[in-house]
């Protein structure tokens, strides 16, 4: 149970880079891109056939970067200059996507059982300098041993995804910044104010799509493979982590938002694990778990605000009907018996 | 300042919907000059503004601005040198960000972007104190949304956003027209405070004759097109509706009956 855990928590962080760059098109840019069903593939596929060649992982995964915000550009290219609705843009990408990643791979599937990964590469450095020791120590003492055989993953990860959600958070206060949001929230405004909303779209594309190959280079470095239907569903996954993460802590401002969607990211991670528990599930039903999780995140919100709505009008008939048995004195009971049935 | 050359605009050409939107159309500003334009819907008088904004182009005609002439530049440069404020009130800020921050792009309109910070303290201090001229009380409100403000305030906001850079050039598309009386009134003052301040080079469309009389130092009346009058100076300080009413029922004749309603 409790390396289960460990093990959805740690996944959960790499996945939220994915969703942080989800909320990018999603929610900054209003732009619901399927691209990510294909770059987050296309991500795992560099950064796999890279590795498998001798290249250095670290390099290996920057080019996935660079080439998942190229994937982006090109649905923004695709809607922009091209004309083409959103979704459908999004869509054409992901296909015409899924036969690149099978060129770039060679294979449906690239296994990286026995290469150097950026995790192999942290794992041994955690281990020499002693820092795995030194947090297997602190578990023990508060009762939790045999969490991990590492913890390099854990750690590095958790600055990893926290330095992109500041450098996001950053980066949306800044003059580019400001203009992609607006962008996003009303284009007629921002174009009367000498910005270029096409430019400003592909680039919001592009760092999101970035993101997401990212993420998806690192996903199969930490679970040793690379295939070509990863990617399937990727996108409900991204708006499941952002819709949980805004239900649960809220949006008041950029960065609550982003911490939001990577806490988000995370308890979705920790919900699929407890539900793949539940004797009668099996892995072939995450993606209607995921389903069902995000129609609770969604319709949940609702149901318990119009709960709240009609408890405070409950209240507040309540309140009337006290202050006019006041004023009557308590004679007429008829009135309150007849507001009574109203409220029914 | 501005110029428009023989201006000729015509809709689904060559089918049973053509409509003639604009034609021979030649208009020159003066620096300084408060153009206010009237006509009944139809007379081509939103088209005449997306001419000079870029978002439509002319069939046939020249756009000048400043001796330089801008036809084929497209809208997002264009607005460098031109403010715009619109009809909508949600239609001139970003709702989902703050009042600083809306007033920060209008601030980066004739800047280059860059990766520098977007609202810096320096920076709303001249926010706060370009918002005090509204006298609204926003310069409390800088992390407001600009979403929670109303419909008087945003419009007040998107005046202040559209002159803030202090552009050559002012369009205000009908911009109290959505607004209940008290508000537009208040829209309507803060127009001519700002523009008095600016000299600001101003074309603004009204249904409203009375504002267009209040306003301005000139006045031309549009139909179907075409310009059909022009008031200048004292001639249009003396006007009054009843004659501008009349002025246009000599030329247009017997469509007055229908006009009158739309005009007044």
């Amino acid at each position: 149970m409790g390396s289960a855990m460990f093990g959805a928590v740690e996944s959960g962080i790499i996945y939220a880079i994915m969703a942080l760059g989800v909320y990018l098109s999603f929610r900054i840019l209003d732009f619901p891109d399927l691209t990510v069903d294909g770059s987050f593939v296309t991500g795992a596929a560099i950064a796999a056939i890279l590795i498998v060649n001798g290249t250095n992982p670290f390099f290996a995964t920057l080019l996935a970067i660079g080439v998942g915000f190229l994937a982006g550009c090109v649905t923004g290219l695709l809607h922009t200059k091209g004309k083409i609705n959103p979704l459908l843009a999004g869509i054409l990408m992901m296909i015409a996507l899924y036969s690149i990643n099978l060129r770039i791979m060679g294979r449906s599937n690239v296994p990286l059982l026995n290469e150097e990964s950026v995790f192999t590469k942290l794992e041994t450095l955690f281990e020499t300098t002693g820092i795995d020791a030194l947090f297997n120590n602190v578990a023990s003492s508060i009762g939790l041993s045999n969490l991990t055989s590492t913890w390099s993953i854990l750690i590095s990860m958790l600055l990893v995804t926290a330095l992109i959600k500041i450098l996001t958070d950053l980066f949306l206060r800044t003059q580019i910044g400001l203009a992609l949001r607006a962008t996003g929230d009303n284009k007629r405004m921002i174009r009367s104010f000498s910005a270029n909303t096409d430019q400003f779209t592909i680039l919001g594309l592009g760092l999101s799509n970035a993101l997401v190959a990212l993420a998806g280079a690192l996903i199969a470095q930490y679970s040793s493979f690379a295939d070509v239907g990863m990617g399937i569903g990727m996108i409900i996954i991204g708006l499941a982590s952002v819709i949980i993460g805004e239900a649960i802590f809220g949006t008041r401002t950029i960065a609550v938002t982003t911490f939001a969607v990577v806490g988000g990211a995370i308890v979705y991670r920790i919900v699929v694990s407890l539900a793949l528990r539940v004797d009668f599930l099996e892995t072939g039903d995450m993606k209607l778990i995921t389903a069902v999780i995000v129609i609770a995140a969604l319709v949940l919100p609702q149901l318990i605000d119009g709960q709240k709505e009609r408890n405070r009008k409950k209240r507040k008939r309540l309140q009337q009907e006290l202050k006019l048995r006041e004023m009557k004195d308590g004679g007429e009971e008829y009135a309150s018996t007849k507001s009574n049935s109203q409220s029914i | 300042m501005l110029r428009l050359n023989q201006i000729h605009k015509v809709f689904n050409e060559g089918t049973l919907d053509e409509k003639v939107a604009l034609e021979d159309i030649n208009l020159t500003l003066e620096p300084g000059d408060f153009v206010t334009v009237i006509g009944s819907n139809g007379a081509g008088k939103s088209t005449l503004m997306n001419m000079i904004s870029g978002v439509l182009t002319p069939d046939v005609g020249d756009v000048f601005i400043d001796g330089k002439q801008i036809t084929s530049l497209p809208e997002y440069k264009r607005s460098k040198l031109i403010g715009r404020v619109f009809q909508d009130p949600m239609a001139g800020t970003a709702p989902s960000m703050t009042i600083q921050e809306n007033l920060a792009l209008a601030y980066n309109r004739n800047r280059r972007r860059t990766l520098m910070k977007g609202v810096t303290k320096k920076l709303k201090t001249t926010f706060q104190e370009a918002l005090e001229t509204l006298h609204l009380g926003l310069e409390d409100r800088l992390s407001a949304k600009v979403g929670m403000l109303s419909g008087g305030e945003r419009q007040a906001l998107s005046l202040l956003m559209a002159t803030f850079t202090e552009p050559k050039m002012l369009l205000l598309d009908e911009h109290t027209a959505a607004l209940d009386p008290a508000r537009a009134a208040l829209i309507t003052r803060l127009t001519g405070e700002i523009v008095e301040r600016t000299h600001l080079t101003t074309l603004m469309v009204t249904h409203n004759m009375q504002q267009a009389l209040d306003l301005g130092n000139r006045l031309i009346m549009m139909d179907s097109g075409k310009v059909i009058l022009e008031v200048e100076g004292e001639d249009k300080q003396n006007l009054t509706i009843e004659a501008l009413l009349h002025e246009f029922q000599r030329i247009k004749g017997a469509k007055m009956n229908n006009d009158r309603a739309l005009l007044g």
